[in-house]
């Protein structure tokens, strides 16, 4: 445990990504959820850490860190619900995946091949950062593991499927971001009017689907039609 | 209440109250004043509760047209502000009439200036917050800054409210502090010990890349401990970034959630208000303290904010 500043407590796990440590980010999580402490306002869990922010009138380190222990020492795990598998329809390649014939080119692959190894992986859902509703999934099939952008793009489109390192994600609103992008989804993945705001929570697994782009336009005009 | 058109919205000026916590999971940080001292102390001189939504300008303000009668207060930077031309004082109640007109200027002092007025600005809270939330389109007006021609709602208040102004004997303790106070960060221990002396000696100056995400410093470059970036984790208010370049980076109040550079020190809490009145080319400087003093010291400010000797009659 780490006092990070004087208003929050940064508890982690290790500094690798796995889904191993993650199970404990997650129980944690869980575990505050069910008992919450007052005084803590907010709750960030990234791969291997949660960010504890509170409020420093109501509450201080010490209470809090005694407060943690006290559930890190908890034998029975908080059995997190068994989470479904959310399926995101993506077009891939050509001007919805720009980056996708480099990807396959780095990787010595067809980018049919780079297709088929993304879609046919279930991801886990490690946590939400960066932007609103961006999700952070992995693990990807090492042969289409590439690191991201020399230099970012100043802009990438809403609904972009990117890859960097070992690690896929769907941008939720336009962005600059340094992912390389593969792929386009139809889908809203961050909407302040809907709850939850976001389609993915932590914890969640997902599958993508290759779809055509004249599929992809038929869903895009009926989710147009729908939210109108 | 009658409502205030926006005649003209200013350089940035966006719905702000005291921010919306509990949503960093889905990669939405709180928002809220940029300066939650003035916006506070704004709403307890037209007899608001102090988390109401207010109107926060950036280093240019705007011109408002007030359709009914209204008890307002202008606190936090000085853009000049006055009422059908005539001057108005800062950190006071003033009134203002059906049609008439309040018009700011340029910043002469600080980066943010408030009006607030009583009842509040009313429109629909999201998620507990009227705060506008400007990377996720969240809050405020349709979560996006003001646009000329703009009508922005009152709401109700009731009971008679005092005419009250700042102590003068006061207003020393609210001047921003260009020397902020920090406290180690959750990688300091990562840096060299020259890197770490370095924040404490050198002066670092404010770019104009700075917002209300974060504030980008220019410097002597300290460099961080290997390069590239680690595993990502979440990131507090106030936390002092440190990217590969070495040009440091405060996170603020619409900061992203999560970041992959190590974090240095951060900003105590008592001197993040002075943080949200840095404008470009600001000088400031970093001074070391324990978390012991930067408790003290928050319990401090807490004590003269709330006090009942802090306004006059």
């Amino acid at each position: 445990m780490s006092r990070a500043s004087d208003r929050s407590l940064l508890v982690s796990f290790g500094a690798r990504i796995s889904i191993e440590i993650h199970a404990r980010v997650r129980s944690l999580l869980r575990l505050l959820d069910l008992s919450p402490l007052p005084g803590i306002v907010d709750l960030i869990p990234a791969y291997g850490s949660i960010l504890i922010r509170f409020d420093p009138l109501r509450l201080d380190h010490a209470r809090l860190e005694g407060h943690v222990r006290g559930l890190l020492a908890r034998r029975e795990e908080a059995a997190p619900a068994e989470p479904g598998i959310v399926e995101i329809p993506v077009c891939y390649g050509g001007p919805f995946g720009p980056d996708l014939d480099e990807v396959a080119q780095i990787r010595g692959l067809a980018p049919q091949r780079v297709v088929e190894l993304h879609a046919g992986s279930i991801y886990h859902v490690y946590f939400l950062g960066f932007v609103p509703g961006f999700a952070y999934l992995g693990d990807l099939p090492e042969p289409i593991v590439c690191p991201r952008l020399r230099s970012p793009r100043r802009s990438v489109p809403k609904g972009s499927v990117g890859i960097a390192g070992a690690q896929t994600g769907i941008y939720p609103i336009d962005t600059p971001g340094g992912w390389r992008l593969i792929g386009r989804t139809p889908l809203l993945m961050f909407d302040p009017r809907h709850d939850p705001m976001s389609r993915l929570q932590i914890g969640d697994r997902v599958r993508f689907a290759a779809i055509t782009p004249e599929r992809f336009g038929a869903l895009e005009e009926e989710w147009r039609r729908s939210s109108s | 209440m009658a409502p205030i058109v926006v005649l003209e919205p200013g350089l940035l000026s966006t719905i702000q109250d005291l921010g919306r916590e509990g949503h960093g999971r889905l990669g939405v940080s709180a928002a809220g004043a940029a300066d939650p001292a003035a916006l506070r102390i704004g709403n307890r001189l037209v007899g608001n509760p102090e988390e109401a939504a207010a109107l926060e300008m950036t280093l240019r303000g705007g011109e408002f047209l007030f359709e009914g009668p209204a008890l307002i207060a202008l606190t936090g930077a000085d853009f000049g502000p006055a009422l059908d031309g005539r001057p108005v004082p800062l950190w006071t109640t003033l009134e203002a009439r059906p049609g008439q007109r309040l018009r700011f200027g340029v910043t002469r002092s600080g980066a943010r200036s408030y009006l607030a007025v009583r009842g509040g600005l009313a429109v629909p809270p999201v998620l507990g917050s009227r705060s506008t939330h400007l990377p996720s389109g969240l809050g405020g007006l349709d979560g996006r800054a003001l646009r000329k021609g703009d009508v922005l709602p009152v709401g109700d208040a009731r009971g008679p409210c005092p005419m009250r102004r700042v102590d003068p004997d006061m207003l020393g303790r609210l001047a921003p502090r260009r020397t902020l106070r920090v406290t180690d960060g959750p990688q300091a221990g990562w840096f060299a010990a020259e890197a770490r002396d370095l924040i404490s000696r050198a002066g670092y100056v404010v770019t104009e890349e700075s917002d209300r995400m974060g504030l980008r410093l220019r410097g002597a470059p300290i460099m961080p401990p290997f390069d590239g970036e680690m595993m990502s984790e979440g990131v507090s208010l106030g936390a002092v970034q440190i990217p590969p370049g070495g040009q440091p980076i405060i996170s603020f109040v619409d900061l992203q959630t999560t970041g992959g550079y190590p974090v240095l020190a951060s900003v105590i809490s008592a001197d993040l208000p002075s943080v949200g009145q840095l404008r470009p080319r600001d000088e400031i400087r970093f001074v070391p303290v324990s978390l012991e003093s930067a408790r003290s010291l928050l319990v401090e400010q807490e004590e003269w904010l709330r006090s009942g000797s802090l306004l006059a009659t």
